[in-house]
């Protein structure tokens, strides 16, 4: 295999993988914080377990995301170092941004609250939390400015065979980093909180003590699952709508639309053929696909084939046409994982306002298998953006193909992706161990006085 | 225009200075977990020593990887892709390490808690060794193209003077944990990293001193820049001899003062010897990478020199919040986190 298709298997296997754990990051630490700040507020009991209790498993899902973290930043030089000669004005920038204004504030700030617990007053502690919590939000802003320009390239020139910086100010304004920012830190809170929904809903099946924790947790969970939920899928849509004028071929790709329709239909299964360049099978609803994307019924849309054809007039002979059965699949799952979120979301918000948790254990049940589910919508979602570009790394200006590495071998890049495999398989087995376990641990019992002993750790300390 | 050519070289140098000084200390406190410990609750109170701090000092080398993106993206790009299998053996060691320290103390069998105490102590060692190797390279000169193009494999990093060099960066690193360790724990384990530091002074002394000389030989540094590299140099080596006297003392600060100025003094050492160059080329010195012919354009440096401006001296101010708030030693009573 040569080096650009392996090359791209491992970046595709590095990122989705990474992207596990990212947007747990991004909801958890918000959660948490609010958590805290309750408890600073109230003085409650209840919220100090919830906070401890979360953010242990935050601890765990955030070690993750940090050690994959490094391996994507790196990456861009070891396999892609033509892109990154090419890009590197542009795209280097918000990732060195990156670095000094939201790594720094998250990692130094997680070290203080983790070890901080007895050495900081009870708002300054509650304060740094949301210290993390602003990092990992920055982080995901300056990381997608980054993507958008892939995505979407603004405020350069070329100039010596390289994109060249002309504007910071349009690479931040990018408008497709105000879509995909606010979709990527939604999911982020949806995915925390349908995390918590499944643990939650556990404990109180199992009615395993501390009632309280986890009614409040479930709570919690319910209002972030369902908002966050609805504003992604709000978002979600204005962001397709948006992406239908600036990247046709992705979304025509999406939807799997080979040739015109007017008005077009709203495909729910596809199978399409690559080869064929035609659909082979599909269950469609006529004019839905117009309403979505101009808010009417009668509005024509572009296919691939012809999208296909003008690319070739702009850009040259080519094939421009993306993976569509991945494309569209990929977008498929993220939608329905949505709508099955949502509903979830407000079943278990209801339960709450009704007091009926204990009527339906099956409801609880569900919730508990439901916890896949967001990260099959973020893995989706990943696939769409990424996958729908190609066959550009940056979009119109430069080619998959044209970004490796020239001085590495596909022999090189197969040996590190399997070691990347072998290795991320054992930690994602030890990652989910560890989460299963303190996830069924729960809460000390009430009936224990509060003291620092309350802790695992140091339980394990005294007994040393 | 090259102000600000220079002042990113200089930026990106003490991104990796800050690196080595900090994460330093890091590694060489996990090169000596197996070696201070007798049992469980050593090895926890070696590791939270550096428990709150290690996740914000890697953060360095992530940050001087995306200023050299940034600022010099063809040495960014000619450095990741042609040290392929190095970094990639950093990155899987990197890995196992940080995800070492989260996990270990988080499950009781004594078979899961070995099994990352050797994570954690590979993923200090393997890099230390790695780090010392590429930076030699850099500055003996690897083979480079007229196209910026690494052309030389992965064995040809790995020759006599790299490898010295990387053998006396983990010796460097192990006295500069042990240094650390000192300033940090009590009681027993005081008296083994006490122990530590005399004993692992001579050693690392000859192999950072050896390396020193070999440098004169193997790279062109020593002619390159002339006076100011001797005065870094022997400022430098006069460092570790005062580390070594300050230990015998047990004067911890003076000797953790000075274990730093060692590798913040070599690091200054290697810049001077490699500027203007960034990457010297074994083939033709014309094709080295430059502070110039490796540089973003003028605009891109100054937007960064504004936020570099901006950023950095929040993030000392908040990085040394976090050493003061926890300057204590660390004894048995605590609560160990980790």
């Amino acid at each position: 295999m040569d080096a650009v298709t392996v090359s791209r298997l491992q970046f595709a296997t590095t990122t989705i993988y990474h992207f596990f754990f990212v947007p747990l990051t991004l909801g958890l630490s918000v959660l948490v914080a609010i958590m805290e700040t309750l408890y600073v507020r109230t003085g409650n009991d209840v919220y100090k377990k919830m906070t401890k209790f979360w953010g242990k498993l935050f601890l765990i899902n955030f070690a993750m995301g940090v050690v994959t973290g490094i391996v994507m930043e790196f990456q861009f030089g070891m396999n892609w170092s033509e892109y990154s000669r090419f890009v590197g004005d542009v795209f280097g920038a918000p990732l060195a941004i990156e670095g000094l204004s939201a790594f720094f504030l998250e990692a130094t700030f997680l070290g203080i609250w983790v070890f901080g617990w007895e050495k900081l007053p009870k708002g300054v502690h509650a304060a740094v939390m949301w210290a993390v919590a602003i990092g990992s939000s920055l982080s995901a802003l300056w990381i997608l400015t980054a993507n958008s320009f892939m995505q979407e390239p603004v405020g350069y020139v070329l100039r010596d065979g390289r994109a060249e910086m002309v504007d910071f100010w349009a690479l931040l304004g990018n408008p497709h980093v105000w879509h995909q920012f606010p979709h990527v830190v939604l999911a982020g809170i949806t995915t925390a909180g349908m995390f918590m929904l499944g643990i939650s809903g556990y404990h109180l099946l199992k009615k395993s003590g501390s009632h309280e924790v986890w009614r409040r947790s479930l709570t919690m969970a319910a209002i972030a699952a369902l908002v966050g939920s609805v504003s992604v899928g709000l978002i979600g849509h204005a962001q397709g709508q948006y992406m239908f004028k600036t990247q046709p071929m992705k979304m025509a790709a999406a939807e799997a639309m080979w040739e015109n329709e007017e008005p077009a239909g709203l495909p729910l299964f596809t199978i399409s053929s690559q080869a064929q360049r035609k659909e082979l099978f599909a269950i469609k609803l006529p004019a839905l696909g117009s309403l979505l994307v101009c808010n009417n019924l009668t509005c024509p849309l572009q296919g691939i084939n012809e999208i296909q054809a003008e690319y070739e007039q702009t850009y040259g002979p080519g094939n421009y046409i993306p993976p569509v059965n991945l494309v569209f699949w990929a977008f498929r799952a993220m939608v329905f994982a949505g709508f099955a979120m949502v509903a979830l979301a407000l079943g278990a918000l209801f339960l709450v306002l009704k007091k009926w948790l204990d009527r339906f254990p099956w409801f609880l049940r569900l919730l508990m298998w439901a916890i896949p589910l967001p990260y099959l919508a973020n893995t989706g979602g990943w696939l769409l953006a990424e996958v729908g570009r190609q066959p550009w790394i940056v979009f119109s200006l430069l080619r998959t193909e044209q970004g490796v590495s020239v001085s590495i071998t596909g022999g090189m890049v197969i040996f590190s992706l399997v070691a990347f495999a072998l290795l991320y398989g054992v930690l994602m087995a030890a990652d989910v161990f560890l989460l299963a376990k303190y996830a069924r641990k729960g809460v000390p019992a009430e009936t224990e006085a509060e003291s620092p002993t309350d802790e695992p750790a140091s339980v394990l300390a005294a007994a040393n | 225009m090259e102000l600000l050519q220079t002042i990113w070289f200089i930026v990106i140098g003490i991104l990796f200075t800050g690196f080595f000084l900090l994460e330093g200390f890091d590694y060489g406190v996990g090169i000596l977990l197996p070696f201070l410990s007798k049992e469980d609750t050593d090895r926890r109170l070696i590791i939270n020593t550096i428990g709150p701090f290690w996740d914000g000092n890697e953060v360095w080398l992530v940050v001087a990887g995306g200023g050299m993106f940034a600022a010099f993206s063809n040495w960014y790009a000619t450095l990741f892709s042609g040290f392929y299998l190095a970094l990639l053996l950093i990155l899987l060691t990197l890995i196992v390490r940080g995800v070492g320290f989260e996990f270990r103390s988080k499950h009781e069998h004594p078979a899961w808690r070995t099994l990352w105490d050797w994570m954690i102590f590979v993923g200090s060692l393997v890099p230390a060794l790695l780090w010392g190797v590429a930076f030699a390279n850099i500055v003996r000169g690897v083979p480079i193209d007229a196209d910026m193009q690494y052309v030389g494999g992965f064995w040809n990093l790995l020759n006599p003077y790299a490898l010295l060099a990387g053998v006396a960066a983990v010796s460097a690193f192990a006295l500069h944990g042990a240094t650390f360790l000192g300033l940090k724990t009590k009681g027993e384990l005081l008296a083994r990293a006490e122990k530590a530091a005399t004993r692992l002074w001579l050693p690392a002394a000859v192999l950072i001193f050896a390396a020193m000389i070999a440098g004169i030989f193997a790279t062109d540094m020593f002619s390159h820049r002339g006076a100011v590299l001797w005065v870094a140099a022997v400022a430098a080596g006069v460092a570790l001899l005062a580390a070594g006297w300050f230990i015998r003392l047990r004067r911890h600060g003076w000797a953790f003062i000075m274990s730093s100025l060692t590798i913040a003094l070599t690091c200054v050492t290697i810049a001077l010897g490699l500027y203007p160059r960034v990457m010297v080329s074994s083939l033709n010195e014309a094709w080295s990478l430059t502070i110039y012919n490796a540089s973003s354009s003028q605009y891109t440096l100054q937007v960064i020199s504004v936020i570099a401006l901006i950023f950095v001296p929040i993030v000392l101010l908040y990085q040394g919040w976090s050493y003061w708030v926890f300057r204590k030693r660390i004894g048995r009573e605590d609560t160990l986190e980790y």
